[in-house]
């Protein structure tokens, strides 16, 4: 070989390191398009009529271009009895996303700063009983959500799933914002007493500016349970049922034949939000905001 | 009555008592330096006196005014975190400026109070930058600036120097100095460190455990130390204590000790108001045992002592020498050119006009 004639051992080093790597960039490569590949048979059926489905070739490229199905799922589909298609059912989950994923994380990151700034006695144990709740199966909750949301007069509208998403996700969220904000050295809430600055003051001026990382972490995670919960959707949902449980309506409708293009179609558009949230606010996911607040 | 007044205050943390009854009045342009080991209480009596910490017990008063209570914004006081605890999300304009913000003074005084403090400082450079994009120095000069633009009638500083390399620590050391002379501003500042205590403070209080040990100026420390704690955590290195015994002769005091051969020496006590017979533990700084060139030729008591020497550390600028007294190690600090070598014997000039006296039991100053 090569190498060996010439007696340099780094040459045999590189050259190795050079296959190596072609072998794992090919078996990356392998891995990514096998996870593609149940998007990638959703995307191509979404774009071809039926009878090329039913035809029996899953796997081919469209011989018809169409985005029908995409209209069909979007606005006309039979949803259960109505043939309103997804988009209601959309609009609805939006109410419903927006709200609470904002309003969970405010307040658990009030939480976190209550919880490591402002102490008070029994405070890890109030603590310890929000981190429990995130261990509470969504079923157990269900009858006492129920009586709960009756008694409010909740019951089956937006404002009610918006409440029990909030219940539900404050645990997670607090326990996101309190880890957080632990590192987050007391002297600077200190030094903020000291120049006057109120509770609330300190919160938004001091605290919140460097918070981006973990409300990042908090949305994305917030938005994506929310956003594809079922269960309370369907059991809270009443007349303003999410995306999810319409999406499940449409898929096994009794009646007629089986449209899976439009089915296929109507999965991506419940997919989307979460695709867009992790694009979109994972380029937020930026660390080291807090280089340079103490001694470095 | 003082400018800051600390009346027997107390701290405990539940049944845990961190401070026991502090008393300490500090005058207006007082620089006073709570020094002493980690652990001690230092922090948490400076942060009572800024309102981070409740009081258990006694009172504090600025400018007469009983400020138990009262919040650490109302207190017109500042400062400067061992940390520095400077905003990360904002410029060092904007740190510097904050709490003036927060107490409603308007935007053009705002300005010309962080124009004058950075020119001061000479920071007028690095307002638009943030924290991270400064060094050590600089945040901490900035962190000065954030106390010294509020005007406060009493600044607190928790070991501002400590997160600085040596060489820094030296330089902003007497950097600090020369501000206090300049601005004649009331301060505490707390330091584990007794040569800043030493070299900064007009007056020192030494701690430990909770207790303040002594309370003078930093001749009084360091001449006539309260006990055993205060000689040796004050002073590097440390101050040599030495059993001895009180003896008379020839109608004179003087403290019989022992030399590293276990052979009994005798040494003429200057302070005559100590008992025959008693026994006592004498306390000599390294500095008063040298060759006799090197000796102080104002003292009116210089002894000579034969002594072996076990060990010689030259540092350039001195000569460290260890030898046994009394059966422990003590040290001499000789000049750097004394022809001196361990093993050997050689004549020590002890200059005992500042020697002191502790008593065994207590551990407390007895003479002078
Ligand atoms: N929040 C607290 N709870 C209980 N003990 C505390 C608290 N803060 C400080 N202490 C104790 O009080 C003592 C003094 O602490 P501190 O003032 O920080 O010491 P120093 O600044 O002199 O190093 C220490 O023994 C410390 O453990
Ligand atoms: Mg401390």
């Amino acid at each position: 070989m090569a190498a060996q004639s010439h007696g340099v051992t780094q040459d045999t080093a590189v050259s190795t390191g050079r296959v190596t790597r072609a072998l794992i960039y090919l078996l990356l490569l392998l891995f990514a398009l096998f996870y593609l590949l149940p998007l990638y048979v959703m995307g191509i059926n979404s774009v071809k009529p039926l009878a090329e489905i039913t035809g029996g070739n899953m796997m081919a490229l469209p011989e018809v271009w169409t985005l029908e199905p995409w209209r069909s799922a979007w606005s006309t589909a039979q949803i259960g009895v109505e043939p309103t298609g997804l988009k209601p059912y959309f609009l609805n989950s939006i109410l419903m996303v927006a709200p609470a994923v904002a309003i969970s994380t405010i307040v658990g990151a009030l939480n976190g700063y209550v919880l490591t700034k402002w102490r008070f006695r029994g405070d890890t144990w109030v603590f310890g009983l929000m981190l429990f709740s995130c261990f509470i199966p969504f079923q157990i909750v269900l009858i006492p959500m129920a009586v709960v949301l009756g008694t409010l007069g909740l019951a089956g509208s937006v404002p009610g799933l918006i409440l029990v998403h909030v219940v539900y996700g404050i645990g997670f969220t607090t326990l996101y914002f309190r880890n957080y904000y632990a590192a987050f050295p007391t002297e600077l809430v200190r030094a903020a007493q000291i120049d006057g600055a109120g509770f609330f003051q300190i919160f938004w001026r001091i605290l919140l500016p460097v918070s981006g990382p973990i409300a990042v972490v908090s949305v994305i995670w917030q938005f994506t349970n929310i956003w594809n919960d079922f269960l309370f959707g369907a059991s809270f949902g009443g007349t303003s049922q999410p995306m999810t449980v319409a999406l499940n309506n449409l898929v096994q409708s009794s009646t007629g034949v089986k449209e899976y293009n439009v089915h296929f179609a109507g999965a991506i558009l419940a997919a989307l939000p979460t695709l867009f949230v992790y694009i979109v606010a994972g380029r937020y996911f930026v660390r080291g905001l807090m280089a340079g607040s103490v001694k470095g | 009555m003082a400018f800051l007044d600390i009346r027997n205050v107390t701290k405990s943390y539940g049944t845990v008592q961190v401070l026991h009854s502090v008393d300490i009045a500090v005058q207006e342009g007082e620089f006073l330096v709570l020094v002493g080991p980690s652990g001690c209480g230092k922090s948490t009596l400076l942060n009572m006196i800024a309102g981070l910490e409740g009081i258990t017990g006694g009172e504090i008063a600025i400018k007469g005014r009983v400020v138990n209570g009262v919040h650490p914004s109302k207190r017109n006081i500042a400062m400067v975190f061992q940390s520095y605890a400077l905003y990360p999300n904002m410029t060092v304009g904007q740190n510097m400026t904050f709490g003036l913000e927060m107490h409603g003074v308007p935007k053009p005084e705002r300005d010309r109070a962080l124009a004058d403090v950075a020119k001061l400082l000479q920071i007028d450079h690095l307002l638009d930058r943030k924290p991270g994009q400064l060094s050590g120095g600089q945040r901490q000069r900035v962190a000065m600036g954030r106390a010294l633009v509020r005007n406060p009638d009493v600044f607190l500083f928790d070991e501002p120097l400590s997160n600085l390399d040596a060489k820094l620590r030296v330089d902003m050391r007497t950097e600090i100095k020369k501000l206090h002379q300049k601005l004649k501003t009331t301060i505490v500042y707390v330091t584990h460190d007794q040569i800043e205590a030493m070299t900064l403070s007009t007056r020192i209080a030494v701690m430990n455990k909770g207790h303040v040990q002594q309370l003078g100026t930093p001749k009084e420390i360091y001449d006539t130390p309260a006990s055993v704690y205060v000689a040796t955590f004050m002073g590097s290195p440390a101050m040599n204590i030495i059993p001895a015994r009180v003896e008379v002769h020839h109608g004179v005091l003087h403290a019989r000790i022992t030399d590293s051969e276990g052979r009994p020496q005798l040494l003429r006590l200057s302070q005559g108001n100590l008992a025959a017979g008693r026994d006592i533990l004498l306390g000599i700084r390294p500095e008063a045992i040298t060759d006799p060139e090197g000796a102080d030729r104002t003292s009116r008591n210089i002894v000579s002592l034969r002594n072996r020497v076990t060990v010689t550390e030259p540092a350039g600028a001195d000569t460290f020498v260890t030898m046994t007294l009394g059966g422990r190690d003590a040290i001499a600090r000789m000049r750097a050119d004394a022809s001196v070598a361990a093993g050997q014997d050689f004549d020590f000039a002890v200059n005992m006009d500042k020697a002191v006296a502790f008593d065994p039991a207590t551990e407390t100053r007895i003479a002078p």
